[in-house]
C-alpha cells in the first residue's frame, strides 16, 4: 500500500516522451502489414516473375508464336518434347509452334483479361452496389432489377450481338468481360452496405450532416474493402476461363494468338497423342497464378484492415 | 491457492507514434467467492488487463509476466484449450455491448448457442429448453416482455438492453470466475441495484469470484471488499475497500475519491483531478 | 430562462416500431411498440435539460427522432422557429451544421477505418471545406487535449483506445464545429470521475462563451443535477415530471423519482453497506 516512489519515476519519464508524431497514413500502414505475410509476398513475386515472363519472356527464344517448325511437323510425340538442343524449351503444340513463345503470348493475354475484368469489377460493381444499397428504396429496387436483367440474358446472344455489330477485336474481349464481371460484385457489395448503413458510425455521419456520396466512399466503401479484395482475386481466374469461351466463340483473341485457357483446351485435347507438355506449361502457369492472387487476396485483405495486425 | 493471480504482466503495443505501455507491472489475486473492484483512470488498463486474462488481446500485443487461473498459466495457451476455459470457467462482460453483438443473429439464437455448446451440466441442451432458460435469465436481469423481445435483434434494443443481455449471456454457464467491465454504465440506478442483487445472489449460489472493473464508486464502496485502483498502467493501491475508501494512501486515490460528484452538493464546477502529484513524485 | 425564445421546441412527439414477431406470417398484424408517447417541451438558448429515466424508456429514441434520425409518427420539431419535420434533406444538411450528436455507444460510433484524427475533423471538413489542413490539424489537436486525450495518438484508430477515450473522441467530434445544440446521449458514461469533471467543466465553459444549449441524457443523477438547468424525467415514454434541478432532485414530485433518487449508491462503504442492508430487509419483508 505504500506508494513507490520509484515506480512514480517511471511514471513521469513515460509522460516525458510526448515527441512529434509521423502522419500514419492506411497505404503505408497497409504495406508494412502485407510485407509481414509471408505467403502473400512470396505470391507477390511470383506473380512479378510471371509477368516479367510475359514481358520479356520473347526476348530468349529464336522462335515466334506463329512459326511453324516444318522440321517436326507430324511427328510431334517423338520430336516436339521439351529440348534446349532445338529451342523449343517448352516443346512445340501439335502445328509444331514453340510453345514457350505462344506461352509467353498467352500469358499477356491472360493476365490483362484478369485484371482488366478483376477492376472492372472492384470499381464498377462495388460503387454501383454501394450506392443502391445505400441509397435505398426505388433506386435500389430500379438498380438491382437493372443487374437481374443484365444477368437473365444469355450471355452468349449478348456476345454475338456484339460481334455481329462491331465486329472482332481484342477490345470488344474486354466489352464482354466488362458486361458480366461486375454483376455479383455489386450484389455482394449491396449485401453488405445494407448492414453497414445500420451501424452507429454511419449514423453518426448522418447526423453530423456529411453527404451521402462522401457518406459512401468514406465510410461505407473502405469497410467493404475486405469482402470485395477477397471476391476479385476469385474473380480473376474466373475471367481467365470466360476469356477462352469468348475466345472460343471468335470474339476475342483470334489464332495465331492465344490464352491460357485455349492451349490448356488445346493441351487437354492432345493428350491422347502423348504430348503432355502441351497441357502441362500453361496449366502450371495458370495454377501458380491462380494461387498466387488467392494468397495476395488474403494477405490484402489482412492489410486493408487495421484492426488486424 | 488463489483462483486467478496475476503477477507482474505487462502488456505493449508497438504503435507508430512509439511504444505504448498499456498495463505495467500488475500484480493481483482473487479467491473464490471474492469480489474485486478494479478502479481508475479512464485509460489506465482496467480492461487490458481483463483481456489479457481472457485471452483475447489483439495479436499485436506483446505480453510479459504471468496469468495463473487455478494453478494453469493462461499466458500462451492454445487457442482450444483458451476456448474451453472460456465457455465453461471464465466469463466476460465486455464494455461495448454493442460490438460485442453479432448484429445479424437474434438474441435468441445468440444466447441459446453458448447452452446449446456448453450447458453447466456437460449435456447437450434442446434448443427450447435453453431459450426457457435464456428467458428466465433475461426476465433476472429485468428486460420487461423477454419472452417476446428475446427474438428481436439487438439494434432493437436499448442501450442499456443490450448491456443487460450480455450481463445476461455472461451468467448463463455459471462462470468461476466472471470479469465485468463497466456492466452498468447504461443503466439507471434502480436497475443497477437489481443487477448487483443478483450478481451477489449467484456468488452466494455458486461462490463465483467477480472481477467489477468501473467508475462508479457507489458500487465499489456497496458490494466490492477489495479494490485496486489503476492509474497510467500501474497498480496504485490495492487492499479493502473500507480501508482505501476510509484513509487513501495514494495521492490519486485521494484525487479520485475528492472527485465524486454528489448529489447534495451544490458547487459551481466539478472537482477535477489535480495532477501535480505526479512531478512531485518524480522529483522524490 | 422563459424570457427567452426557445432554440429548440418539441411539441407531442410520438415514436412507434413495429416489431414482427417470430416466425410471423406476411398478413400478422406487427405489434406496436410505442417508444415515446408525446413529449413535449422547450429549450432555451445556452440552457441545458438534463434527461433521465430507466433503460428502455425511450431517451435515445427521442434523441433521435428530435433530429430525424428515425421517423416519428407525430408531432413537431421547431429549431429557431423552423419545422424539421417539414424539412427537405437538403434543408436538414443546413441544420445538421448547427446540431451535434454524441451518441451512447463509444466504439460503435466510429468508423473503424478511420483514425483519431479524421474522425474528430470529419464535422469540420463537412461545413467549412475551406479551411487549411494545418488549421484543421490544430484544431483538432486543441480539441483533444481539452477533452483529454493526449493529441500524439491522433493517428491511432478507435480500437487502439479504450473505452472512455473513445467516448472522448465522440465529445470531441461533437464539439468542434461550435454548434448551437448538442444532443448528449450518456457522454460521460464511461469515464472516470476526474476525467468526468473535466468534460462536464468544459460543456458548461462553452456554454457560458458561447451559448451552446444541451440536451444532456446520463443516469447518473449527481452530474446531471450538476449540469443542468432544468430536469426531463421519463417513464415509459412518457414525461413523469419536468422542472428545475434544484427542486426535481431535492424534491421529487412522481414516485418514480422518488425511487430513482434514493437508489443513488453512496460512495461511502459503510453508509452505502448499511442502505442495501436497509433495502433488503424491507423488500424481504414486503
Ligand atoms: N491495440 C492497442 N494499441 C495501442 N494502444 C492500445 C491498444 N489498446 C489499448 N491501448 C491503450 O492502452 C491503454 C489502456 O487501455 P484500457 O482499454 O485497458 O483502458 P481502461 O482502463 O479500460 O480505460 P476505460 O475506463 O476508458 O475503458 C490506453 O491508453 C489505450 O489507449
Ligand atoms: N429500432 C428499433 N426497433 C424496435 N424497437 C426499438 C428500436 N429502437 C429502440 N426500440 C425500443 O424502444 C424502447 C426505447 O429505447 P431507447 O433506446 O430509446 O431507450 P433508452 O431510454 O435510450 O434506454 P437506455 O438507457 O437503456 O439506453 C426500448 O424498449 C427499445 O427496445
Ligand atoms: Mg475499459
Ligand atoms: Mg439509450
Amino acid at each position: 500500500m505504500m506508494v513507490d516512489v520509484q515506480k512514480m519515476e517511471q511514471l513521469a519519464d513515460n509522460l516525458a516522451v510526448q515527441e512529434e508524431v509521423q502522419g500514419r497514413s492506411l497505404f503505408a500502414d497497409a504495406r508494412r502489414r502485407f510485407l509481414k505475410n509471408k505467403a502473400a509476398v512470396v505470391s507477390l513475386i511470383i506473380l512479378c516473375a510471371v509477368l516479367l515472363f510475359s514481358i520479356f519472356g520473347h526476348m530468349i527464344t529464336a522462335w515466334s508464336n506463329e512459326e511453324i517448325d516444318w522440321g517436326i511437323l507430324g511427328q510431334i510425340a517423338e520430336l516436339g518434347a521439351p529440348s534446349i538442343e532445338n529451342g523449343h524449351y517448352f516443346g512445340t503444340d501439335q502445328l509444331g509452334r514453340d510453345l514457350f513463345a505462344r506461352v509467353v503470348q498467352g500469358t499477356q493475354v491472360s493476365l490483362m483479361v484478369g485484371i482488366v475484368g478483376a477492376l472492372i469489377a472492384v470499381v464498377v460493381g462495388t460503387l454501383y452496389g454501394a450506392i443502391a444499397g445505400y441509397t435505398g428504396g426505388k433506386v435500389d429496387n430500379v438498380m438491382m432489377r437493372i443487374v437481374d436483367i443484365l444477368q437473365s440474358i444469355p450471355y452468349m446472344f449478348v456476345l454475338i450481338l456484339l460481334l455481329v455489330v462491331f465486329g472482332r477485336s481484342i477490345f470488344m474481349l474486354f466489352v464482354g468481360i466488362g458486361l458480366i464481371s461486375w454483376l455479383d460484385m455489386s450484389r455482394i457489395a449491396r449485401g453488405q452496405t445494407l448492414t453497414l448503413k445500420n451501424k452507429e458510425f454511419v449514423e453518426a455521419a448522418v447526423a453530423t450532416g456529411v453527404k451521402p456520396i462522401t457518406i459512401i466512399l468514406r465510410h461505407i466503401v473502405p469497410n467493404l474493402l475486405g469482402v470485395v479484395v477477397v471476391y476479385s482475386t476469385l474473380l480473376v481466374p474466373q475471367m481467365i476461363l470466360t476469356e477462352s469461351f469468348i475466345s472460343f466463340l471468335g470474339l476475342g483473341v483470334q489464332e495465331p494468338n492465344t490464352s491460357w485457357g485455349a492451349m490448356i483446351a488445346e493441351g487437354a485435347g492432345a493428350m491422347q497423342y502423348g504430348t503432355l507438355w502441351q497441357l502441362a506449361f500453361p496449366m502450371f502457369f495458370f495454377i501458380i497464378t491462380l494461387f498466387s492472387f488467392f494468397f495476395i487476396g488474403d494477405g490484402l485483405r489482412d492489410a486493408l484492415d487495421p484492426k488486424d495486425r | 491457492m488463489a483462483l486467478l493471480d496475476i503477477q507482474n504482466l505487462r502488456i505493449t503495443y508497438d504503435t507508430p507514434d512509439g511504444v505504448v505501455e498499456a498495463v505495467r507491472n500488475v500484480n493481483l489475486q482473487i479467491d473464490k467467492g471474492e469480489t474485486l473492484a478494479i478502479v481508475g483512470e479512464s485509460g489506465s488498463g482496467k480492461s487490458q488487463t481483463a483481456f489479457a486474462t481472457m485471452g483475447l488481446l489483439p495479436h499485436n500485443a506483446q505480453v510479459s509476466g504471468s496469468i495463473k487461473y487455478q494453478g494453469q498459466e493462461i499466458i500462451g495457451l492454445s487457442h482450444e484449450e483458451m476456448n474451453k476455459l472460456r465457455s465453461n470457467e471464465i466469463a466476460m462482460i465486455f464494455q461495448d455491448p454493442m460490438t460485442s453483438l453479432n448484429p445479424y443473429l437474434r438474441i435468441s439464437d445468440q444466447m441459446a448457442e453458448t447452452l446449446i455448446y456448453n450447458s453447466p451440466n456437460g449435456k447437450r441442451m434442446k434448443k427450447k429448453d435453453a431459450i426457457a432458460e435464456c428467458v428466465r435469465m433475461l426476465e433476472a436481469v429485468k428486460i420487461p416482455n423477454a419472452k417476446n423481445r428475446i427474438h428481436l435483434y439487438p439494434h432493437e434494443f436499448s442501450g442499456g438492453m443490450r448491456q443487460r443481455v450480455m450481463i445476461a449471456m455472461s451468467l448463463l454457464c455459471r462462470p468461476k470466475l466472471l470479469i465485468a467491465d463497466e456492466p452498468t454504465t447504461a443503466l439507471d440506478v434502480t436497475v443497477q441495484a437489481r443487477i448487483m442483487d443478483l450478481l451477489v445472489e449467484l456468488q452466494e449460489e455458486f461462490h463465483m469470484a467477480i472481477v467489477l472493473i468501473t467508475h462508479n464508486l457507489g458500487i465499489v464502496a456497496g458490494s466490492c471488499e477489495r479494490t485496486m485502483v489503476m492509474y497510467k498502467g500501474e497498480v496504485m493501491e490495492q487492499g479493502s475497500t473500507v480501508d482505501i475508501f476510509g484513509k487513501p494512501s495514494h495521492p490519486y486515490t485521494q484525487g479520485l475519491l475528492s472527485a465524486v460528484p454528489r448529489l447534495n452538493q451544490d458547487e459551481e464546477r466539478l472537482v477535477t483531478l489535480d495532477r501535480s502529484f505526479e512531478t512531485q513524485m518524480a522529483e522524490g | 430562462m422563459s424570457t427567452k425564445e426557445p432554440i429548440l421546441s418539441v411539441r407531442d412527439m410520438r415514436v412507434e416500431f413495429k416489431i414482427k414477431k417470430q416466425n410471423a406470417l406476411p398478413w400478422h398484424q406487427p405489434e406496436i411498440l410505442r417508444a415515446v408517447k408525446g413529449v413535449s417541451f422547450d429549450l432555451a438558448e445556452g440552457e441545458t435539460l438534463g434527461i433521465v429515466g430507466e433503460s428502455g424508456c425511450g431517451k435515445s429514441t427521442l434523441a433521435r427522432a428530435i433530429i430525424r434520425m428515425i421517423p416519428s409518427q407525430g408531432g413537431e420539431v421547431f429549431w429557431q422557429g423552423r419545422d424539421l419535420m417539414k424539412m427537405n434533406e437538403k434543408g436538414l444538411l443546413g441544420i445538421r451544421k448547427e446540431i451535434q450528436m454524441i451518441f451512447q455507444d463509444p466504439l460503435a460510433s466510429l468508423n473503424p477505418r478511420l483514425t483519431a484524427g479524421q474522425i474528430i475533423a470529419e464535422p469540420l471538413k463537412t461545413h467549412h471545406p475551406s479551411t487549411s489542413k494545418d488549421e484543421v490539424k490544430k484544431q483538432v489537436r486543441e480539441l483533444m487535449e481539452k477533452v483529454g486525450l493526449s493529441a500524439r495518438m491522433i493517428n491511432r484508430y478507435p480500437h487502439e483506445f479504450s473505452g472512455g477515450q473513445c467516448q472522448r473522441i465522440g465529445i470531441a467530434r461533437a464539439l468542434i464545429t461550435n454548434p448551437k445544440l448538442i444532443i448528449c446521449d450518456e457522454p460521460v458514461s464511461a469515464l472516470d470521475v476526474s476525467v468526468q469533471a473535466q468534460v462536464v467543466n468544459l460543456l458548461m465553459d462553452l456554454q457560458k462563451e458561447l451559448g451552446l444549449s444541451l440536451l444532456f441524457i446520463a443516469h447518473d443523477l449527481s452530474v446531471v443535477k450538476h449540469i443542468s438547468n432544468r430536469i426531463m424525467v421519463l417513464e415509459f415514454g412518457d414525461i413523469a415530471e419536468i422542472g428545475e434541478a434544484h427542486d426535481v432532485i431535492h424534491n421529487p414530485q412522481s414516485p418514480y423519482t422518488k425511487e430513482l433518487i434514493n437508489a443513488v449508491p453512496i460512495p461511502d462503504p459503510i453508509a452505502e453497506r448499511k442502505r442495501i442492508a436497509e433495502r433488503r430487509a424491507l423488500e424481504a419483508k414486503a
